[in-house]
């Protein structure tokens, strides 16, 4: 290696090249600064988060619960909020015979704190500023598909895409049980109206609102090809929601043609 | 069992690598595919997280966290590739 190219290589320059998208995770301490019901089985979650250093659209994080006898539990929660500041937002559902879900859901206070470690997983993201970027040589129309709570993610980034007045087409495929399930109900009835606009397709499983066109049913592979932008587009597609959820319709996106490359998971569990 | 992507390793990987390791392709030495971590298969239970290929179903890795120690095995990876800049 020449003096010259050792030069340009110095530390300070390889560290502010290598400088990831995406802040360092760490733990920290979080004090929940508001909840609400979100649905009647969920609950949205403020936390003011000591030292976060903001996060992506699509990123999550780890919440560890410690007993007094020292026992602890951790579990995963995607983050409904993105970009700079200490607030990060939730929205947990509750599992009946759940360890973690129904505490956070039901008992959980304004004041109260909890450990998080944050922000996690470069992979299921999305970034308006690299979507910009990447518009100019490969303009990739955006494909969201969630069921259930999976919106979370997805809902952090149709809302990053709406604040940053992206112009990459974003569409997104939900599934719910009834109207009352919907999370984030107003903000995605805004962003569907919004300059850069949202497609929103919602499938009703168990009931569907009054005068509905299609009566309620579990989402099947012709709603899917109907209501998902076309494989020949190519989008990038994100799909989110319980572990049989999404590994149904990840197979059903491959065989309508999707490059399963193209597909991102994430898969909360259950089946 | 229940399962969930590799995705949800970015937690516990972040106490073994600097940077966020779900991104970083891994090749399974079970049938030599090659895949982002954040694709594979990930099982847990209070014993600990088994790592699955995606592919062929081969164990990658098995983790164990107590709340003194963390520990991993990378028995069936034969090569991590990571992407600079
Ligand atoms: C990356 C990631 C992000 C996640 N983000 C969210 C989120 O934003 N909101 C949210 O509500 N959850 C989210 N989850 C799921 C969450 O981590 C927990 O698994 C969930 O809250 C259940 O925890 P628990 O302790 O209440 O139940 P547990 O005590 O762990 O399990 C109770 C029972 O429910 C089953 N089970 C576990 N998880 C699920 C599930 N997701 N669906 C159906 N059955 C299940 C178990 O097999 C078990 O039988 C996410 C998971 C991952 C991996
Ligand atoms: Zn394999």
């Amino acid at each position: 290696m020449s003096e010259a190219t050792a030069q340009t290589t110095s530390p300070a320059a390889a560290s502010a090249a290598a400088v990831p998208a995406v802040p360092r995770s760490g733990w920290h301490v979080a004090t929940v600064a508001s909840t609400r019901r979100e649905t009647p089985n969920a609950s949205r979650i403020e936390l003011e988060v000591d030292g976060w250093p903001g996060n992506a659209a699509g990123q999550h994080l780890d919440v560890r619960l410690t007993a007094p006898d020292g026992y602890t539990a951790t579990r995963s929660y995607s983050i409904a909020s993105s970009g700079a500041g200490t607030r990060v937002t939730l929205a947990v559902d509750r599992l009946p015979d759940g360890e973690v879900s129904p505490y956070l859901v039901d008992d959980v206070r304004a004041g109260d704190m909890l450990e998080v470690h944050g922000p996690l997983g470069a992979f299921f993201v999305w970034a308006p500023d690299a979507a910009h970027a990447a518009a100019a040589v490969d303009a990739r129309p955006v494909q969201l598909i969630a069921g259930g709570s999976g919106v979370v993610p997805l809902y952090a980034m149709a809302e990053a895409h709406g604040v940053a007045q992206d112009p990459t087409r974003f569409r997104l495929l939900y599934s719910v049980r009834s109207p009352d399930d919907v999370y984030f109900a107003d903000e995605l009835r805004r962003l569907a109206e919004a300059s850069a606009p949202l497609q929103l397709d919602l499938v009703y499983t168990r009931r569907a609102p009054d005068g509905w066109r299609t009566p309620p049913a579990r989402i099947t592979r012709e709603v899917l090809e109907s209501a998902v932008i076309p494989a020949a587009e190519r989008p990038r597609v994100f799909v989110c929601g319980s572990t049989g959820f999404v590994e149904r319709v990840a197979d059903w996106l491959v065989e309508l043609g999707h490059d399963a490359r193209s597909i991102r998971t994430e898969r909360y569990g259950g089946t | 069992m229940q399962h969930v992507d590799g995705n949800a390793l970015a937690g516990p990987l972040a106490e073994f690598f600097s940077f966020d390791a779900t991104t970083a392709t891994a090749r399974c030495n079970g049938c030599g595919a090659l895949g982002e971590l954040a694709r594979a298969m990930v099982y847990r239970s209070g014993a600990g997280t088994v790592v699955r290929c995606s592919t062929c179903d081969h164990v990658l890795a098995t983790l164990v966290e107590t709340t003194d120690r963390a520990w991993i095995g990378l028995s069936g990876i034969s090569a991590i590739e990571v992407r600079r800049g």
